[in-house]
This record gives structure tokens, sequence and C-alpha cells, in this order.
């Protein structure tokens, strides 16, 4: 081998020759073909493309050449490294996906491994389901009106047209706050909350009173499957021109084609409320059966409604004209419609709940089935 | 209230095609809500047959029972004709008397199957019975024996008994107290199907000549209508014909006497409530008065009652025999050798007996109908179907005369729109309609101008008083069911409150912080607070009372919703569910002092003043959230070991809420039970207090069952949400590049890093941009008493890259003043 030839004066070498420079290379393709894997292939690279291989020699040799041979020379050796080093790109691109996948390969997990490193939160059907009801009427326009729990005797009886002697005041068994003579209560419905609207905001023509008021409520009943002292309710008033019983029936129907599925709709049967007259109960026709009272197969009662094709949902009627008095509301300009009804009870036959007590106890089995939304 | 579809029909001829059910359906639209259909002895399979008793040999048995070996007539109900021998373990029988003989073949309820068996030495075929075995009632005293008229051997039974007669059960709403009576019933279903209805309180009364029994009516007001009549020659053994005991017993009462049973039978079929006194044991006349001071009376139950000047009572010159209206006094009761009786019907003010029931806590039969409102113009009638009915079956004579003191109080012309009943209730309704509606429940109608009348309700109505009430009666026999869906125009609400927004996002970052709601009874005691070892003064004690627990043990509104939500981690725990996070958010109360909340009226609206007045009289009521973190905040699993929830996770917890709502809080240690002494962070806004946050102590972990070092907290939430921005201001912050610096600072273990974070952050200046503490370190390279705390400072300047001396200029001022406040030196 000769070192560069520095001072130009040509030696006189022989060209390489085309069968050496094509076994060269051949040598270069091949072993580039066989390399297996990148670890090979940087061998390979060394061997037949690096400093020492036989191409680089000969590209070197150039140099020394005659004049009159360089370019011969030049051009087969340059295609030859060409071929080489196209080879050695190709390979490596190949080699390197290989290489990829392999790696991904053997990163594979079991993904059935558990997850559950952090607890897992919910929020209570009552909340979830107050809100959801807020929502229909907030979509309807209405607001969420809020009262306290404790209340005035006033606000929670006397407004409404529940005189001191009034016999629904035994109906409706209350929890009185020591001394009773403080006139203070645990209200016993929402409809003070109802009472304080008409007080607070009055109406008029432009702004009537539209509100939903979902909320606490006890009564002195002994804690069972079906009976609690402290539930929940959901009451509205409307309040505006010319508001009758049918704008009740299509805000209840609405109300509960929103909360048991298209078609769902009630039915008026006569009742008694002080704070509503005329009033009614509220049926709701069994979104289980759909009012037929049996289940699918036709033989047995339908469980949610016990056959009866309907169940009970609340009570409702255009607000007493004592009420509105009271409340400061002109009635010979306005009128309007009250409804309400429990929360508890609709979840309970909403999701089927056997036990009114499973809502309270904090069992976080019962809670997390519902999630954070209903 | 219970009627027998047959006695309904003896008022009002329902034809065949209205059955039960579309009797009780079209009650129930009209406002008489169905309870129930019974049907005693519905289940009763024959042959049930009338019976003969021919012979009745009593037989001694070794086991000290007599039992009585009876052939019995039945007829050709046995096919044979022959007697029929049947063992029987009753005595109140005689040969000769007819009884109700069950035969083999025949089921009695409950599947009670009857056949031929041999017991005591006989072949026994049949059974007689008792009004118990044919679950007519609870007697078990002895078999029936029928009147000897009651039909011939083998008749059918079942007619004779009203088994299986089907009996309407109502709920009667207080404004239908007409309803609690057969003619109130039947009334509404002549109303229901527009058939006449023949009313059982019409009937010709004699002459009021004030002849019966004398009567002196002191408060008119209390009693505005008394009346006597009289009979004489009564006998007290007589007994209370079948059909009248067998209606009783349909109603729910039991037949007691046949004058007890004809007052409470007169009342059940009209309503009008009447007492019957031994006229033997009356002195002087009858007076209807308020009592005296002191007064004393015995009732019918034998309980002596103190009675109070707004008693109204009945009394004679003896002092009262009776409470109006509520109970009878047990001295002038009818005895067994009771002859002469004087019977009393009257009227009294609805209120007053609601009172008095309420007073003596004594409700009754006659107390609810009177405290609803009785017609008032029934006590005649009522009166003279008394006499009627002694008369027949107790073989007594009608004295002559009839007392009368009062008038009825007259009902109210109420001016109405005739189409009133159309706007309220949206549906067509002419002004025809409507008058003839009110005309068909008894009203008087008369014309008062164009467009609107003159009504007149019954006296069997004292509901009816205003416009509304005629709408209600209008619409109801339109029928509810033909008012139509409309929707109301579109109201332009403003949506949810920022409060509501915020109160939903709290219950939301909770649930993605893991916990899991709760809803838990309010009510607390002494003992509650003793559990989380407050203090015997702690202020949350102070708690507002009820006047009616429904347990002594939790007489007040509770301060804290720890106990509920501890009780609730305690029950997952006991249920195996040993990791739990919850979190409720409820009312809690502080008492105001503020005296008692004042009793408006309400034909107008309260002042601005006086309704500032009622709202200052209530308890405070915040809302509060807490929580309550027991076991493990992150599971242990093929990752790793989990770790234990602890005080920092309470802390965390706060921190994330305050920081997803906007708000910034401090933190500070204190002490403060339920949490452990050295592990309790007050929290505060702007040095107000907001609650609570770190571990609790030890007992108090025991003593709710929880996991050692479980944690809670308890905010006001009401507080924190006020803190919220109403508007967020955008942030700036600059884009230039960041210089990072950290130091690690030597001070004495009772130093806290909020100090010499403080501290660092006024040091360094404006440039500083955040401050982390990254490492604690205690241990032999830093000396007893000292620990090691590491920071990463980051600083940055709004217009341009900072400098290397920029940022170690502040970095020193920074840890100057570290050490210029709190000690720290440079490690």
């Amino acid at each position: 081998m000769s070192g560069p030839n520095t001072d130009f004066d040509p030696v006189e070498v022989a060209a390489v020759s085309p069968a050496e420079l094509e076994a060269a290379r051949d040598a270069a393709l091949a072993a580039i073909a066989a390399a297996p894997d990148l670890e090979a292939l940087k061998a390979v690279r060394s061997e037949h493309a690096g400093d020492r291989s036989p191409l680089a020699l000969a590209n070197r040799e150039i140099g020394a050449l005659p004049p009159q041979a360089r370019k011969e020379a030049g051009q087969r050796i340059g295609q030859a490294r060409g071929a080489v080093n196209q080879a050695l790109a190709a390979r490596q691109a190949v080699l390197e996906v290989e290489n990829e996948a392999r790696i991904l390969v053997e990163e594979a997990v079991d993904v059935t491994l558990p997850t559950d490193r952090d607890p897992v939160g919910a929020r209570h059907p009552l909340t979830t389901g107050a809100e959801l009801i807020a929502d229909i009427f907030v979509a309807m326009g209405w607001e969420v009106a809020e009262g306290p729990v404790i209340e005035a005797e006033w606000l929670n009886f006397d407004a409404l047209n529940l005189g001191p002697d009034h016999p629904a005041r035994t109906m409706q068994d209350t929890f009185w706050t020591a001394p009773a003579d403080n006139h203070l209560v645990l209200r016993t419905h929402t409809s003070p909350v109802q009472a304080r609207t008409m007080l607070t905001r009055g109406v008029t023509d432009e702004a009537p009173i539209y509100v939903v008021c979902p909320g606490r409520v006890f009564r002195t009943d002994e804690y069972d499957a079906t009976h609690s002292p402290m539930f929940h309710q959901v009451e509205g008033l409307a309040i505006d021109k010319d508001i009758s019983m049918a704008h009740l029936k299509g805000t209840l129907d609405h109300f509960a084609a929103q909360m048991f599925g298209e078609g769902i709709t009630t039915r008026f049967r006569p009742s008694y409320f002080p704070f509503t007259e005329p009033s009614a109960e509220v049926d709701l026709i069994c979104f289980v059966c759909r009012g037929t009272g049996q289940n699918d197969g036709g033989s047995d009662a339908c469980r949610t409604c016990r056959g009866e094709g309907w169940i009970e949902w609340g009570g409702c009627g255009i607000v007493n004209p004592r009420v509105l008095q009271a409340c400061g509301i002109d009635s010979s300009k306005y009128s309007g419609f009250a409804f309400g009804m429990g929360i508890d009870r609709t979840l309970m036959f909403r999701h089927g709940l056997e036990d009114l007590r499973t809502l309270f106890e904090g069992d976080v089995r019962f809670t997390t089935a519902f999630g954070s939304e209903l | 209230m219970k009627a027998p579809v047959s006695w309904i029909r003896e008022y009002v001829d329902l034809p065949d095609e209205v059955t039960t059910e579309v009797l009780t359906d079209r009650l129930t639209a009209l406002g008489l809500k169905l309870e129930g259909i019974h049907a005693a002895g519905a289940d009763i399979q024959g042959p049930l047959v009338i019976g003969r008793v021919l012979t009745r040999d009593p037989e001694p048995q070794k086991n000290g029972k007599v039992i009585n070996w009876c052939t019995v007539d039945v007829g050709a109900a046995n096919g044979s004709g022959d007697p029929q021998g049947i063992v029987c373990g009753a005595h109140n029988f005689e040969p000769g008397d007819l009884v109700v003989v069950v035969l083999p073949g025949g089921v009695l309820p409950g599947g009670f199957a009857i056949s031929e068996r041999k017991t005591y030495g006989h072949l026994s075929a049949g059974m007689i019975c008792s009004a118990a075995e044919l679950g007519l009632s609870d007697d078990h005293d002895g078999i029936i024996v029928l009147p000897a008229d009651a039909g011939a051997p083998g008749d059918d039974a079942f007619g004779l008994l009203g088994l299986g007669e089907e009996v309407i059960e109502f709920e009667i709403n207080p404004d239908r107290a007409y309803a609690l009576s057969l003619r109130g019933v039947a009334r509404e279903a002549a109303l229901g199907f527009g058939l006449p209805f023949t009313d059982p309180a019409e009937r010709a009364v004699p002459e009021v000549d004030g002849k019966a029994y004398p009567v002196v009516v002191e408060d008119p007001a209390g009693c505005p209508v008394f009346t006597t009549r009289v009979v004489t020659g009564f006998d007290p053994a007589a007994a209370s014909p079948d059909f009248m005991k067998r209606r009783l017993e349909q109603y729910g009462m039991r037949s007691i006497s046949l004058a007890v049973d004809v007052s409470n039978y007169v009342m059940i079929e009209l309503g009008q409530p009447t007492h019957c006194y031994d006229r033997d044991k009356l002195t002087g006349p009858i007076r209807a008065r308020r009592a005296h001071a002191g007064e004393k009376i015995t009732t019918l139950d034998d309980v002596v009652r103190q009675l109070t000047v707004e008693d109204l009572v009945i009394a004679d010159d003896s002092g009262p025999i009776g409470i109006a209206g509520v109970m009878g006094g047990a001295d002038s009761e009818i005895s067994d050798t009771t002859t002469s009786i004087v019977i009393e019907a009257a009227h009294f003010d609805p209120t007053t007996i609601f009172r008095a029931q309420k007073r003596h806590k004594l409700p009754s039969e006659a107390s609810k109908r009177f405290e609803r409102g009785v017609d008032p113009l029934l006590p005649a009638a009522a009166a003279d179907r008394v006499v009627e009915l002694l008369v027949e079956y107790g073989g007594a004579t009608a004295e002559p005369g009839f007392t009368l003191v009062g008038t009825a109080p007259e009902r109210p012309t109420i001016q109405v729109a005739t189409d009133l009943p159309a706007r309220l209730s949206g549906i067509d309704i002419s002004a025809m309609t409507t008058v003839e509606h009110l005309r068909a429940i008894g009203a008087v109608v008369t014309e008062h101008g164009a467009d609107t009348i003159d009504v007149t309700g019954p006296t069997w109505r004292p509901d009816i008083n205003e416009p509304y009430d005629l709408v209600e009666e209008v619409v109801r026999i339109v029928g509810y069911d033909q008012v139509p869906s409309v929707l109301p125009r579109r109201a332009t609400g403003r949506g949810l409150t920022r409060t509501q927004r915020l109160r939903r996002q709290v219950g939301r970052t909770l649930a993605g912080a893991g916990c899991v709601e709760v809803v838990s009874f309010p009510f607390a005691g002494e003992a509650t607070f003793d559990k989380l070892g407050l203090s015997a003064d702690d202020p949350l004690r102070n708690t507002v009372g009820l006047a009616n627990p429904l347990s002594s043990e939790e007489p007040g509104y509770t301060t804290t919703l720890l106990p509920g939500l501890l009780e609730a981690a305690g029950r997952n725990v006991g249920r195996g569910t040993t990791s739990v996070a919850l979190f409720e958010t409820g009312t809690v109360a502080f008492p105001s002092d503020n005296g008692p909340a004042p009793i408006y009226g309400v034909h107008t609206r309260p002042s601005e003043a006086e309704l500032e007045k009622l709202l200052e009289a209530l308890p405070v009521q915040p809302q509060h959230l807490a929580v309550v973190l027991a076991g493990e905040r992150t599971r242990s699993g093929w990752w790793g070991a989990g770790v234990d929830a602890g005080w920092a996770d309470a802390l965390a917890v706060v921190r994330r809420l305050a920081d997803e709502i906007g708000v910034s809080v401090e933190v500070n240690a204190a002490a403060r039970m339920p949490w452990h002494p050295g592990r309790c962070a007050l929290i505060t806004i702007d040095e107000v207090e907001l609650g609570h946050a770190g571990e609790l102590h030890p007992s108090v972990c025991k003593a709710f069952g929880l996991p050692p070092r479980s944690a809670a907290l308890e905010i006001d939430l009401d507080a924190l949400m006020a803190a919220a921005p109403d508007v967020t201001p955008g942030p700036r912050f600059s884009t230039m590049p960041v210089a990072k610096e950290d130091v690690a600072l030597v001070v004495e273990e009772s130093v806290t890093v909020a100090e010499v974070e403080a501290a660092l952050r006024e040091g360094a200046g404006e440039l500083l941009e955040s401050v982390r503490l990254f490492d604690v370190y205690t241990g032999e390279q830093i000396g007893a008493g000292h620990k090691s705390l590491a920071f990463a400072l980051r600083f940055r300047a709004p217009d341009r890259t900072l400098t290397e001396a920029e940022t170690s200029a502040a970095r020193t001022a920074a840890v100057n003043a570290a050490n210029e406040r709190t000690g720290a030196v440079q490690r």
C-alpha cells in the first residue's frame, strides 16, 4: 500500500482491476444483505466501507494513478462505493425497523393487571338526583330557590294557609325546636321556600316566578324501610298571568318524560292541600310496565306499580289565593300553580331501591354504584 | 272511612253495570280516594247453612274440658235431611237455637277445609261456627247464635252474615268531612253517575217545643245548635240487631250495647255524632258551657281529666258530664239498668273541638267529624233517627217533645265569575256547565249580573267559602282527566347561581379526589359530642334543641357533620370496607338567641321590618363540608406498597378544593378535638376561620371503630364559596427563560416550613416566580433539634433573560431574609 501522493509526482501504479473492484463490491453487498442485526451491520460497515476497506483503499490509490487513468478509475470506484453505501443505508433502515418492533414485543405487559391504585369517589344519588331535576327545570327557564331547614313556624305553616287550628297540621308530624313557643320548626316540606320566594321577589308582568326548590325536610316518622324522619322534596312554583291547571299538567308531563322517558305522562286526582285549591294528587304512568300493570309476560303484576299501572308521585294544585295574599301577591292579577314530590321516593322507584335506609347508611357500595352523575 | 257497597246502594240506585270497581274509580275521580276493597269471608266455600240445634249433650273429657255432642237440623242441605252430628266446644247455646253450620266439603278462611272426622269418640260431620272462625270479627266468645227469625234450617247463611259483602275503604281528605258518613259517600256516588240521591237525613221530625230534656247553651259560639230527645221504657238488655252489628263490624267498630251501637250507627249513617245519657243520672238542665277552672271529669275511658277554661263541656248541676264533641263522661253513661235515655245531638265549633282533642290527646270518632265540620242542620234528623232505632230495637217509647236551642250557622254567599273554572283549569267549561255542577253538589246558585253568579254552598260543605273552592267542585265533576297539557310561556331564567354551581363543583372535586358522598341524619346529643372528645364547655355542644326529638339521646340539631360521617365510616369498616374515604355536605345549626320567631297575620304581607325580624329569629345555619379518610389512601398492589391516609391527605383535600374554586387558604397549627393535638391544622381565609383538618385523635378513631391515624376535616362551605372570586382576572406570565436555584437551609425543629417559605419569598423579591419545598432531612449531619429544608426557587423577569448576577443576588437576598427571620443557615 502507498501513502498519499503528496508531491503530485505521478507514480507508476497499477489501477485497481475492474474484476477486483467488482469482487470487493459484491463481497460488501453480500455481507450487508447477510447482516442479521444492527450490531452485525456495524461490523460489516467497518469492514467493507470503513477506512481500511478494499474500496476505501482503492479510492485512495486513485491519486497515485497516472492522470489519464484517474477519471476512469474514479468513476468505477465511485460507483462501487455508492452501491455499497446505498445498500448499507437500506439495510440499516430495515434493521432499525425490525429492532424497534422487537423492542415493542419485548416490552409487552399483561394488560389485565389491576389498576385500582387510587380510590374511586362518587356523589350521592340524592344530590345528583336533585341536580338532575333542577337541570330539567333550568332548561325550561326556571330558577332554583333554596331556604333553611330550621324554619319559622309562620313560613312553614301560617303563610301557607295552615293556620294554628288547621286539621291538616295534624297530618304533618312536626319536629319543633325547644322551647316550642320559639315558633321554629324543622321544615316539614320545602313549601316555605315558595313563600320566601314570593315574599322577597314579588311578581310583575316582566318578572314572573318560575322556581323549583329541592331540599331536605323532616317529619317525626319512625325510621323503617319506607319512612324516614329526614327525607328530600322538590317543589315547583309558577306565578304568572293566566296560569291554569293546564300549565301545571304540561309542566309535570314534561318533567315526567325527562325523568322517566318519552311517553311517560301524569294524571290528576282530586285531593286536598291547604296551600292549593283546586288540589290534585299526581300519578305517573308506570315507566316499567308502561301502564299495563303487568310484566312483559303478562302473567305477573308489575312489581314497580304493584299492578296499578300508575305510581303515586306527589301533590299539586293551583296556589290558594290566601297564600298569595299572605305573601303580598295580587291574586286578582296573577295566579299560580305549585307541585311537590319526594326525591327519595322518586329515586326509589326510578332505580328500584327496596329499602329507603340504604340512602342514609353511607355504605360506599351503595353510592359508588351510582357514580357521579345520574 | 269504610262503606259497604250494599249500604251505599240503599241511597242511590246504582245500575248493575256499576260494579264495585266502576264505583270506586268514579269516586276516586271525584276525590274520595280508594284505600282498598275488603270482603270479609269472601274466601269461605260452602255449604254454609243455618242449623237448628236439636240436642246438646255435654261430655266431660279426661283433660278437664267439656265438649258438646250435638245433633243439628240442617234441613236438606246435607242431602239426607237427617240431623247432623257435630262436636262443639262452645257452650253459649241451647237446643232450639239457630246457629251457623259449615258442612263437610266447606272451606273456612285460611284454607281450613272441613271434613267428617273422628274426635272425642264421635264422628263429627261439620262445624258450628263462631264469628272469628268466619273472619267476621276477632270475637272468640262462643259461636254465633242467630235470632229466631233468621231463617229456616238448611237456608244459605252467606247473605245473612254479610259474608263476601264488599266494603270500600276510602281515604277522606280534611275538606270532605261529609264523606265520613254513608250519607256523604252515597251522595258522591249519585253525583258521579248523575243519579237521584235518597237523603237518609230527610225525615219528618217533631215540632220544636222545648219540652224534651231542658238545655241551656251558655256558649253559642262554641255550640251553635243543641238538641235533645227523650225515650223511656228502654230495655237495657235488648240486643243490637244483626244488621247493625254487622255494619259496625264492617266499619271497624265493635258492638257494645244497643244504645251505644245505635249512636255509632247513626253517626256512620248520617255523619252526626250523638250521645246518650242515662236520664236518671242527670240533675238539672244540660248546659253547654266552658269548663270552670279546676273542674275535672272522668271520661268514658275511665280516665280522670283536668279541664281547662278553654274546654267546651256539657254539664248538668253536678258539673261536667262530657267534653263536648270529644268524649262523654262516665257518671252519666248508659248502664245495664238504664231505662230512660236523653239523646244529645249538637253542632260544635270545629276549632274548639280540634283544640280540646289536641289538649286531651283524645282523638275520637266524634271529634274527627266535629273538627272537620258537620252539617249543622243534621242534629234534628240524627236525634230522631236514634229515637227511631231505640224504639224499634230497644222496646223504648219516644217521649213527646223536642228541644232545639240555637240556630245553624249560615253558609256564606260567594260571588264568582262564571268563567273562573274554565280560566283556572284550562278546560273549556261553559257558564251553563258551571251552574249545573254547582247545583249538583247542592249549592244554591243565582245570577248576580252578566257573567257573575252568587253561590251558597250546601250546609254539609263548610269547606266551600271562596271562589277557588267552587272551581275545584266544578272541575272535579267535569273531570281532572279533562285538563289539557300545555307548557307555560318560556320564562327568562338566569340559570344556576354561582353558589349553586360552586356547590356542584365541590362535590365533583371531592368525588374526583376519591371520596364517596354520604347523607346522614343531623341529630346529636351529649353522647355524640362525648364520642368526639369535646370538652364539657365546647361551644359545639350548644345545639338548637328539639322539643320532640325521636331519641332522647339525640335531642338537638347538630353543630358538626363529623359524628354522622365518622359513624358511616365506622359502619363501612365494620362491613369489611377497611379503606374508606367519605364526604358530606349539609346544614349545621347554631342557636341565634334572637327570641321567638313572630307569628304574623295572613291577610296581608308582613312589612319588610317584620320579615327581617322573622328571619333574624332563625338559627344560624351554614352549610358545612366534612371529609374522613381511613385506611389506605393509595392502595397497595402489584405496583408496590400502598400509602395510608394521614393528616397531610386531609389538608391536600382542602387545598385542592380551594384551588379548584380559586381561593387561597392559610394553614396554621392548632389543637382541637376531635383531632390529634400535634397534627391538626386551622384553616383560615384572610384570618377568618374556615375549619380544621388533620389526623383524628387516637381515642376518636377507637370510639368510631376507625383504623389508627385516620384523618378528617370539617370546614364552613358557605365561607369557602363566599371567598371565591366572582370573576377570575386572567393571569399574566413571562415567556422569558427561567432561572432555577436550589437552597438547603438548616433551621431549628420548631421553625415551620411556612415561616421559612414566607421569609424566602419576602427576601427574593419580585423576580421570584415560585418556591417549592422538595425535601426535609433530619439526621446526624444536621445535628439534634434541627432539620434541613431544601427549596427549589424559580426566578424569572417579565422582559429579559436574567443574568447570573441578578439571579444570584436574589437568591442571596432570599437566604439572608430566611436567616434573619428564622435563623436559617445555608448548608
